[in-house]
């Protein structure tokens, strides 16, 4: 199964490499990762996609806690959330598409944020499916360029992962 | 991504008490953080960007140096040193090749999670990431195979990141930790505090088990009717033998040891059944297979322990105490975890079985021993004892005769190493130093350097190989710098015994290289680097060789036995097998 996990740890040099290095070694796979600084200028946030079994996702969570730059962490399914990602979507509009990409990206509450004579860059924000949903509704030969920053989570209500 | 190293800060530690404060260098920041630390001796080998430690070193006298002949011997040695008194080994060696060289002793301790601080040199900060002369981005190479580790940037962090080092590699579960301090940190001025205690946020080992845990541990021991106690390293590194000892016989049930374990309970006590996995013994491993409650502690269900994971301990519940987590349910799924310190955890254990009113089924025990008796009865390890040709295993229990089963005994990897398991009776902890996780030819005699250190009137044997000696052999010439008095059991059958047991079982028989050939002559080897050398080639002369050798008490002597080129190491579990399925002789 594909979990969300979120770690915040020691806004220290290498602190990444430890992070990506556990998980090339051991074998566990990363569908995306993100990592910026916090309102506490010490600490780093990190948000990790991965997918496998209980067991394996037992196994990275514990071995992640095992990292000594590691402060607390907190695996996103335990609880609601939310999930969100941004993407930016350079796409061919010229002619008749023109239009059809500006209503395609108004029906995903997307933004134009660059415009050319030929070309929208669109900026999409949502859960990865949604984003994926939007790249598949856009002609395929029409997308010059992707950019997802990766998936970012918040758990709902009281529950957080602070210090 | 933003750039996270601008953020380079040293927070999340709590400094409670400090030191008088001094303007010192780093490296004489180095020397009297390691002086608070209670260290007393350093392994290493110098080079251009630790010279400035090394003058530090040079003008002070409450540090030891002990200059190897190569860096991976320095880390064995610390390690060695550490595995044999339970304290934190510690190495020095420069930048680069340095760091490289000493790269298989960190790995070495890392997997048998042993305490260790390893200083390397730097090239200075400005030069970092430049290609620098002997430069190696040794935070990065080493990362994979330390339990921390830390480049030190500015000299007024120094201090405490020694601190932190030790604090890291000595509590929870033990590791090898890396300080990368760069040349210009080393000659730098900073006021000196070293904090007498430490706190990190981010690290805080548990100190408890769960006492409900431990309840259901004990309510699930007693209800056994064949129980197995299956006890690994983690007791010994924890310190925890005499709580075992008391446990186990409280209990009365059946124990083996793994091959980091043998000592913790003693060998010669009826109820150890002696090690297990591979090449443990047959009532070991069958104990495991028809338990119904296995109890590991400090034990990590290894591969060369479990053997084909799918038929392991079909019939049992499990109950696992270790430090660390990620141990519990990694390879086995387990039915009551406890996650704590193994001491603490067998301390409230015996508390809570000395006060419940149930005891253990006796009508089960008796039916359950009879049946262990009967396997025991098989006599797994037995041999030729009539050979005319000289048996390893015949030397080991010489050995373990000769010296009263007393001796501190290291050894390399091979056959040999799992000769002296089966046939060196360990009734104490922290005196079977070897490599099992990572499993490091070279390692016994730079290990057994260390032991000695450690222990200066102790006799101290180191085990090995023709070829697992000529990995480190460089160091007899440390061991005369220092007056060592070792006695090296050099088993030499020709081979690389254990890679050719292989080849014979499972390729049948293609031999490739794994034949010695060209080997030296051990005697005069010896005697050139100054010591003593003795080659024994008669079953009659075991005995009276190893009296002599281990008369000489201030010598250290090299003792070469040409054993039987064909021996194999029996019982065997073989690569898929299950541990009732073992190979016998
Ligand atoms: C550094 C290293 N290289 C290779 C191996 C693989 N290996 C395991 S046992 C062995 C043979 C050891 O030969 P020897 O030291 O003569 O001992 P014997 O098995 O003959 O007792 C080898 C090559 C190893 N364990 N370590």
């Amino acid at each position: 199964m594909r979990h969300i996990i979120s770690i915040l740890m020691e806004n220290e040099a290498g602190a990444l490499s430890r992070v990506a290095g556990l998980f090339s070694a051991r074998g566990y796979n990363i569908e995306s990762l993100t990592v910026a600084p916090t309102e506490d200028e010490s600490l780093s946030r990190m948000t990790l996609v991965t997918t496998g079994t209980d067991e394996v996702i037992e196994q990275i969570t514990k071995q992640l806690n095992k990292l000594i730059d590691v402060v607390k962490l907190m695996d996103m399914h335990e609880g609601p959330h939310i999930e969100r990602e941004m993407m930016l979507i350079k796409v061919r509009a010229a002619g008749a598409t023109r239009e059809e990409v500006k209503r395609l990206a108004d029906i995903f509450r997307g933004r134009i944020i660059d415009v050319s004579d030929t070309i929208y860059t669109i900026e999409v924000t949502g859960t990865s499916e949604k984003l994926d949903a939007f790249v598949g509704a856009i002609t395929q030969t029409d997308i010059i360029e992707v950019v997802r920053s990766g998936v970012t989570g918040i758990a709902r209500g009281e529950r957080a992962l602070h210090v | 991504m933003p750039d996270i190293r601008a953020f380079f800060l040293v927070i999340g530690f709590a400094v409670t008490r400090e030191t008088k404060q001094v303007e010192l260098t780093g490296a004489e920041i180095f020397v009297r953080s390691l002086v608070e630390q209670g260290i007393d001796y350093v392994f290493g080998y110098p080079g251009g960007a630790v010279l400035p430690i090394y003058d530090a070193l040079y003008q002070q006298d409450e540090l030891e140096h002990v200059l190897v002949r190569h860096e991976q011997a320095a880390t064995h040695a610390a390690d060695g040193y550490a595995r044999s008194t339970g304290r934190p080994g510690v190495v020095l060696v420069t930048s680069g090749p340095g760091a490289t060289n000493a790269v298989t002793g960190i790995a070495t301790a890392y997997m048998d999670s042993i305490p260790m601080v390893v200083f390397t040199g730097q090239v200075p900060t400005a030069l970092i990431g430049n290609d620098a002369f002997q430069e190696v981005d040794s935070v990065g190479i080493t990362r994979p195979c330390v339990k921390h580790n830390f480049l030190v940037k500015d000299v007024n962090d120094l201090a405490v990141t020694i601190r932190k080092a030790f604090y890291v590699a000595m509590t929870g579960r033990p590791g090898p930790v890396v300080v990368d301090i760069p040349k210009d940190v080393a000659a730098a001025r900073a006021e000196f505090h070293y904090p007498k205690r430490i706190s990190m946020r981010s690290y805080s080992p548990v100190t408890k088990g769960h006492p409900r845990q431990i309840k259901k541990a004990i309510d699930l021991m007693l209800t056994a009717k064949r129980p197995m106690l299956y006890t690994g390293g983690g007791v010994i590194l924890a310190n925890a033998s005499s709580q075992l000892t008391e446990l186990t016989k409280l209990l009365g049930y059946p124990l083996t040891n793994t091959l980091m374990g043998l000592g913790a309970f003693p060998a010669t006590h009826k109820q150890n059944l002696g090690m297990l996995g591979m090449h443990g013994t047959y009532e070991a491993n069958m104990g495991m297979h028809h338990c119904d409650v296995l109890i590991a502690i400090g034990a990590r269900f290894d591969d060369r322990v479990t053997g084909n994971i799918d038929k392991f301990c079909p019939t049992a519940s499990v109950i696992h105490v270790d430090i660390d987590p990620a141990s519990i349910s990694k390879n086995v799924k387990v039915d009551v975890p406890i996650v704590g310190p193994v001491d603490q955890v067998l301390k409230e254990m015996l508390k809570v079985l000395k006060e419940s009113k149930q005891k253990p089924d006796a009508a089960a025990q008796k039916a359950w021993w009879k049946q262990i008796e009967e396997w025991r009865a098989m006599d797994c390890l037995k041999y030729d004892r009539d050979s005319e040709l000289i048996k390893p295993q015949y030397v080991l229990e010489t050995l373990y005769d000769v010296t009263g089963g007393k001796a501190f005994v290291t050894s390399d990897v091979g056959q040999h190493q799992m000769w002296a398991a089966q046939f060196y009776k360990f009734d104490k902890p922290n005196r079977w130093i070897n490599s099992g996780g990572l499993g490091t030819m070279g390692f016994g005699l730079p290990a057994a350097m260390g032991v000695q250190i450690a222990h200066p009137k102790e006799t101290v044997a180191c085990i090995t190989g023709e070829g697992s000696i000529q990995m480190c052999i460089q160091e007899l010439s440390t061991c005369k710098q220092y007056g060592l008095p070792l006695k090296v059991i050099n088993l030499n059958n020709g081979c690389l015994g254990m890679v050719r047991q292989w080849q014979q079982f499972f390729y049948d028989g293609r031999y490739a290289m794994s034949y010695m050939e060209s080997l030296p002559d051990f005697v005069k080897l010896a005697e050139a680097y100054g010591h003593v050398g003795m080659q024994i080639t008669k079953p009659e002369d075991v005995e009276p060789a190893l009296k002599e050798a281990f008369g000489m008490k201030d010598r250290l002597v090299f003792m070469d036995f040409l054993t039987d080129k064909k021996e194999n190491v029996y019982p065997m579990i073989p690569a898929g097998a299950g541990q009732n399925e073992m190979i016998l002789v």
